[in-house]
């Protein structure tokens, strides 16, 4: 994997999680407070912070065989989430994740939501709202920047390439002061979930004790192969999903909302 | 305390597992059936884990969208 695919694929990864957590933030600040928005926001980094200052360290005692079969497992599982949701929501089985329309919710909810404040914070509901939000996402973008840097020897990379995507989106965020609702956020998804599962079963698949054909070049196929997999369910449920909506209208309803 | 006990497993549950634990579990089990193969029988088992998460991907999205009665 050369450094720019790896930067590449950290980067991506990383703004879709990016922009999922600005949408969360500036629908607490705009709508409730903006001095307890970025209050939760900071605790939220802080508490980030400390975890990879706890598991950096850690993470190189472990032997990098133990490291590959439980880092690839965890990606292929990741991988296969991202993957389900893009191809589900691409064939019309989910509601399309539409970042207009969650900012639009949360702005309710937190104008519904009572005030009061608490120690030195004079909006609970909006330190809470901003906290969760950055938490969950940044848990997401320390996981990919670390799994990936760690297994590639080059962290430094992957740590740059996160924190890139991350000031990238934060900077758009705050010069349109809105959802990037026009990414093009269910394509970001399905790129992301190829990667992230075919680099899970091919670092899985090595911590196992296997011998890849070709050694590293074996990744040339086997992202490809995910992508064609991929492709070629999401046209299958396509197809399903129009014969199902021809016999009944009823039927072309999505099965799952988009909540996540 | 039993409280955040459960939210905090709960967090985690859905930020590893997610929507589909099948998809967790075959990944686990596959992982584990290529170590018995390289390591007791000798198998370079490189194929296992690529068949295995695409027949789970597929399984999983039928489950997803076949409608019940």
């Amino acid at each position: 994997m050369n450094s720019l695919v790896l930067f590449l694929t950290v980067f991506v990864a990383c703004a879709v999680e990016a922009v999922e957590a600005l949408t969360i933030v500036l629908a607490a600040g705009l709508t409730r407070e903006w001095r307890s928005t970025f209050q939760g926001m900071a605790a939220a980094l802080v508490v980030l912070a400390a975890i990879v200052a706890a598991v950096g360290p850690a993470l190189t005692l472990v032997p990098l065989t133990g490291m590959r079969l439980v880092v690839g497992a965890l990606l292929a599982v990741f991988g296969l989430q991202w993957l389900r949701k893009a191809i589900l929501r691409a064939s019309g089985y989910k509601d399309l994740h539409d970042e207009g329309a969650i900012y639009a919710r949360q702005v309710t909810a937190a104008q519904a939501a009572s005030g009061g404040g608490r120690g030195g914070v004079r909006d609970w509901y909006a330190f809470t709202l901003s906290f969760k939000g950055v938490l969950l996402e940044g848990l997401e973008v320390v996981f990919i920047a670390i799994t990936f840097g760690d297994n590639q020897q080059n962290l430094g990379l992957a740590a740059v390439g996160a924190v890139a995507a991350v000031v990238v989106v934060a900077a758009v965020g705050i010069a349109v002061r809105a959802p990037l609702s026009r990414v093009p956020e269910n394509t970001m998804k399905f790129a992301v979930g190829v990667m992230l599962t075919s680099f899970g079963v091919f670092w899985g698949a090595e911590g196992a004790g296997v011998s890849w054909p070709g050694h590293d070049a074996a990744l040339l196929a086997l992202v490809p192969l995910m992508a064609l997999v991929g492709l070629g369910y999401t046209a299958l449920l396509r197809l399903a999903h129009a014969t199902a909506a021809q016999a009944s209208p009823d039927a072309a309803r999505p099965v799952e909302g988009s909540t996540v | 305390m039993t409280r955040w006990l459960r939210s905090f497993g709960t967090f985690w549950y859905d930020f590893v597992i997610g929507d589909d634990w099948r998809g967790a579990a075959v990944v686990a089990l596959a992982l584990a059936a290529t170590a018995l193969l390289v390591h007791v029988a000798s198998v370079n088992a490189w194929w296992l884990l690529p068949i295995s998460v695409i027949a789970v991907l597929g399984w999983s999205l039928r489950r997803a969208t076949a409608r019940k009665p």
